[in-house]
């Protein structure tokens, strides 16, 4: 049986580890080669590493850490934040990342998906999804970094982005992004029985039941955390174990 | 010993390579790693790894597009019969045809084609992520447990026209080809430098492995 996936997410300034509460106070939690080595072996079934690096000419920091980790993590490797073209896209895949995810980019020039599944295959192209409700059953998606707001329908747009040659969909709830009271599982729900590519969801993740509710109730296929991990309060087996424990089929 | 790897500008080339060298630093008699998509030396390889990702027929015209890399591949592979281990749509690509954006051939190695995963509505395409492989057994599988998981990634798989060339399946929910194997030539549809510590031991395997 196909496994839900546990996704630990590290967020990399100029080629460190940070994470965001509600996108803003962020606090230095270490290298990311060794946090990807150490998720590596506690039985993580991807990484991700989402670049906020404001600055573009210290963006080749991330180059060296994606390198790095291919190099000593023989897990997939999704690489996301900043990423606006195809030859952005080529570089991470050269450096070593397995897929890479676009966010604001897609938004702004939908044909990127398109022009991008089509060149490196569908299975490369993750499509992050910033999403925030606006009312009932509806959720709009914001872009850069989730500062920015659109008047664009989340579930439309998944749809669309699905149609285009998305392999995958990385969907973070920005109302419960930081606040550990759980996924937003309506959001997913929506999502992932609307589409038919996988949905990793995203935000708001915070004890061992909310991975389960994710997949029981959200439809998730992946499940991606941040700081649950970094600070130790649950390892990756600790949450496997707990998921296998409720009949989530789990790697162990 | 040289192993060579096919560079024909596959995505997970970077990777393969980073797997076998972590591999290949392990064994008591090291190969030379190459990375190459010269004929001169595809023809002077004593092993050859043939990566892929994306679509079969971008795939097969970027390989059509090196001059002389499959004639070079198809002297040593079948004429000279060395070991060859095709991964994901490098594995694919040995079918005779694939049906993947319209029809496409490929290879002609080992007898079938490439279809679309039927799946009941409520399975998601792509096949994406750990799934259990069974097999028979085979010197390639040595050290494995059946039912292990390993890391897959696609939307079609290799359907072989004879039961013999298909040596380990997956389940979603229908039976998928994991592995192929004819002779000297090998194939996984899963991603072995993608499979942690299973993946690395199928490596090892095809690194020791003779046929005869």
């Amino acid at each position: 049986m196909l496994k839900k996936r546990i996704i630990p997410c590290l967020d990399v300034d100029r080629g460190r580890v940070v994470k965001g509460v509600n996108f803003v106070d962020l606090i230095d939690a270490g290298d990311p080669v060794e946090q990807a080595k150490i998720y590596n072996s506690e039985g993580a079934d991807e990484l991700c590493f989402l670049d906020i690096t404001a600055s573009s000419d210290e963006r080749e920091t991330l180059f060296e850490v994606v390198k790095k980790t291919a190099e000593n993590c023989f897990i997939p490797l999704t690489v996301g934040g900043g990423v606006r073209t195809i030859d952005d896209i080529s570089r991470l895949l050269h450096h070593g990342a397995d897929k890479v995810s676009i966010n604001t980019a897609a938004v702004e020039n939908i044909d990127l998906v398109a022009k991008a599944a089509k060149k490196y295959g569908s299975s490369t192209i993750v499509i992050a999804v910033d999403a925030k409700k606006n009312g009932d059953k509806s959720w709009n998606i914001f872009t850069h970094g989730g500062r920015k707001p659109t008047d664009i329908d989340a579930l439309e747009y998944c749809i669309e982005v699905a149609n285009l040659g998305a392999g995958e969909i990385l969907l973070t709830s920005m109302d419960r992004d930081g606040t550990k009271i759980g996924f937003d599982n309506e959001l997913l729900s929506n999502v992932s029985s609307s589409i038919d590519i996988p949905v990793i969801a995203s935000g708001g993740v915070g004890n061992l039941e909310h991975f389960a509710e994710g997949v029981l109730e959200g439809g998730a296929s992946a499940l991606l955390a941040a700081s649950i991990f970094h600070f130790g309060e649950y390892s990756i087996k600790d949450v496997k174990t707990y998921l296998a424990e409720q009949n989530i089929a789990v790697r162990i | 010993m040289k192993l060579v790897i096919i560079n024909y500008g596959s995505g997970n080339l970077h990777s393969v390579h980073k797997a076998f060298e972590a591999v290949n630093n392990n064994l008591e008699n090291p190969y030379e790693i190459i990375v190459t998509n010269t004929p001169f030396e595809i023809l002077n390889a004593d092993k050859l790894v043939l990566p892929g990702v994306g679509a079969f027929q971008d795939c097969k015209n970027a390989i059509h597009k090196i001059d002389g890399l499959f004639e070079s591949l198809e002297q040593v592979v079948i004429g000279e019969k060395k070991a060859f281990m095709g991964i994901c749509v490098g594995m694919q690509l040995l079918a005779e045809k694939s049906l993947e954006f319209g029809e496409c051939e490929g290879f002609g190695w080992i007898p079938g084609e490439v279809i679309k995963i039927e799946a009941p509505a409520d399975y998601k395409i792509p096949h994406m992520g750990w799934n259990e492989v069974t097999f028979r057994n085979h010197e390639l599988l040595n050290n494995i447990s059946q039912n292990t998981d390993f890391y897959f990634v696609h939307s079609y798989y290799f359907r072989t026209q004879k039961n013999e060339n298909c040596i380990a399946t997956t389940k979603y929910p229908n039976p998928i080809t994991a592995a192929v194997l004819k002779e000297n030539i090998f194939g996984t549809q899963f991603h072995p430098e993608k499979s942690h510590n299973n993946g690395k031991q199928i490596i090892t395997n095809f690194l020791e492995w003779e046929p005869s």
